[in-house]
């Protein structure tokens, strides 16, 4: 198949591209990453760190963290039921979660429920079906890995989809920028301009459910929602201007994937875990010395106006 | 290039609109009609569809029946070419958005920007057409907001937000100018910035509708006052429609031909 000779090639490409940055750290950093299992997991770590950025900014300013949660957990039945039918995961997942989200906005639009109660309601009726479906399939460690994820087990396919997902996630953002950015600032004003705004929001959704499903691998079903609001959310404190949270969100998911990634093998915990710890770190980081918004700029300020 | 408008083309004419908001009735057999180049005020009861009016004419709720038409074409078109500014209330806006006053104003001329070519759309605003970036700075001119254009629209008052609203609006140069309520909340200086704005675009030959609770600024500024309660109680002069009677009309909610229907019955 020619795509997929593509996206060999292009992953050959990016590897040799990544391999360089790390002749340049030290010996004892670098060594780990001869192996070929841990060139994968590192260019899996960079894309889904990187997407995962992106959509986050999205997530934070739109309050979508709990539907971020949602899609996550409503994939599960979807990757068993596809394990079953000898299907590739993904394509499972994507059903569930999309089919899920479609779900939660119907319940929104044509009852009289709230969205968070819909959204806690359709998740968590999706993640029991999962569980019933999996108790029946008895022992399978490839389940664990979608709960929990294992960034160092990544085979060739899984990266492929990982980055197609980065691709159409960058290219999408890239060619919808001002509607994306006026339908999350202004929805109001998005459809007073004539833009078609369910359609951006649809779009918007689809968009978080496939960078959700390439991330499973990666984080684990458990924890990818913590990749999709821990980086916007630092991003938030540090800057007042989008394009920026955008370029500071991408570093905060690209430096907390790949610090985890070489933690965990240092240290011989989780991946998933140790990825999403350094991310809590960096938020912290933010939260206390963030120049305009952090804590201890916002005390300095209170303190010198009252000794003024 | 845009076709020309028809002068004799009313700016924006409605028939038979019914509207409903959760279920509940809004809007009943609203039909009215708009000259070109007219300032007009709306004044009804507080839950008695003037905002819904507008949100009908900018799409944000679709009406149950009934047509609008802005310069004689239905109101999508219109708005998908630029021709509708929409001044909303913002009462549920996200102002701690990271975004610069600039900025804000810029995506004024987003739908514009859609008939760009294609390169100048991927590229960074700086090397955009510079008719956008002239149309920003003339409208932040226009409400006095220049030396704040690089603030994060958050850090601003409320005056101030509601005049950044202003002159994004204004830098669509759009014919037909629709406000909700534009001075809600806002402080003396700011308002009587405002006002000197909306005054310059009509002597620009815009087209002015503005939602408000201002009976003496209606009085003094509007050309003409559309009452709404549920349905159009009157239009016409501000002295015959601001009167102690009409206004006791208007909180009633009966438009003087429902008296005339009434006598015939009886």
């Amino acid at each position: 198949m020619p795509l997929d000779a593509l996206a060999t090639g292009l992953i050959e490409t990016l590897t040799a591209a990544l391999m360089m940055v790390v002749g340049l750290l030290p010996d004892s950093l670098a060594a780990p990453f001869e192996y070929r299992f841990m060139q994968r997991a590192l260019l899996t770590s960079v894309l889904v760190g990187a997407t995962c950025g992106l959509l986050s900014c999205f997530v934070v300013l739109k309050r979508w963290s709990l539907l971020g949660d949602a899609i996550s957990h409503a994939v599960l039945p979807g990757v068993a039921i596809a394990y079953l039918l000898g299907w590739p995961f993904f394509v499972g997942a994507f059903v569930t979660g999309a089919l899920t989200s479609l779900g939660i906005g119907a319940i929104e639009r044509h009852t009289r429920i709230k969205s968070d109660a819909a959204m806690g309601l359709m998740f968590t009726a999706a993640f029991a079906l999962g569980i019933v479906i999996i108790s029946k399939i008895t022992t399978s460690t490839h389940l664990m890995h979608i709960l929990f994820g294992n960034v160092l087990g990544v085979q060739t396919p899984a990266l492929i989809l990982t980055l197609l997902a980065s691709l159409v996630a960058v290219l999408t953002i890239w060619l919808a920028f001002r509607p994306l950015l006026l339908y999350t600032f202004d929805p109001q004003q998005a459809q007073a301009l004539g833009f078609n705004v369910s359609a951006i929001h649809y779009g918007l959704i689809l968009l978080l459910t496939l960078t959700i499903v390439a991330s499973l691998e990666t984080v684990g079903i458990i924890l990818v929602v913590a990749m999709l609001i821990t980086p916007g959310a630092t991003a938030h404190l540090l800057t007042d201007r989008f394009g920026t949270m955008l370029a500071i969100s991408v570093a905060v998911g690209v430096t907390s994937a790949v610090a985890g990634l070489v933690l965990s093998v240092r240290l011989d915990v989780a991946s998933g875990g140790a990825i999403v710890l350094v991310a809590s770190g960096l938020f912290l980081i933010a939260l206390l010395a963030g120049p305009r918004h952090g804590l201890v700029a916002r005390y300095w300020r209170r303190w010198r106006f009252r000794a003024s | 290039m845009e076709p020309p408008i028809a002068d004799r083309v009313p700016a924006l004419e409605i028939n038979g609109l019914y509207a409903a908001y959760h279920q509940e009735p809004v809007l009943e057999d609203v039909s009215l009609s708009l000259p070109q180049g007219q300032w007009t005020a709306i004044v009804g009861p507080n839950g008695g569809g003037k905002s819904s009016l507008l949100s009908v004419v900018v799409g944000s709720l679709p009406p149950l029946r009934g047509e609008v038409r802005i310069f004689g074409r239905p109101a999508l078109a219109q708005r998908q070419r630029g021709r509708i500014a929409y001044m909303a209330q913002q009462e549920r806006m996200e102002w701690d958005f990271p975004i610069s006053v600039r900025d804000t104003v810029m995506t004024g001329r987003f739908g514009m920007m859609r008939r760009d070519p294609l390169w100048q759309r991927l590229l960074p605003r700086r090397w955009a057409n510079p008719a956008h970036r002239r149309a920003v700075e003339e409208a932040l001119d226009d409400v006095d907001m220049l030396d704040m254009a690089r603030r994060p629209i958050g850090a601003l008052s409320g005056g101030q937000k509601k005049r950044v609203m202003l002159a994004r609006a204004l830098a669509q140069q759009a014919p037909i100018l629709l406000l909700d309520e534009p001075l809600a909340g806002v402080d003396p200086p700011s308002e009587a910035l405002i006002m000197a704005s909306l005054e310059r675009q009509r002597r620009a030959g815009r087209t002015l509708i503005m939602v408000t609770h201002d009976l003496p600024g209606a009085r003094a500024h509007a050309d003409q006052v559309l009452l709404i309660n549920r349905t159009v109680i009157g239009m016409g002069a501000p002295e015959t429609m601001l009167s102690d009677s009409m206004l006791a009309r208007l909180a009633i909610g009966v438009p003087p031909t429902a008296d005339k229907e009434r006598h015939v019955a009886a």
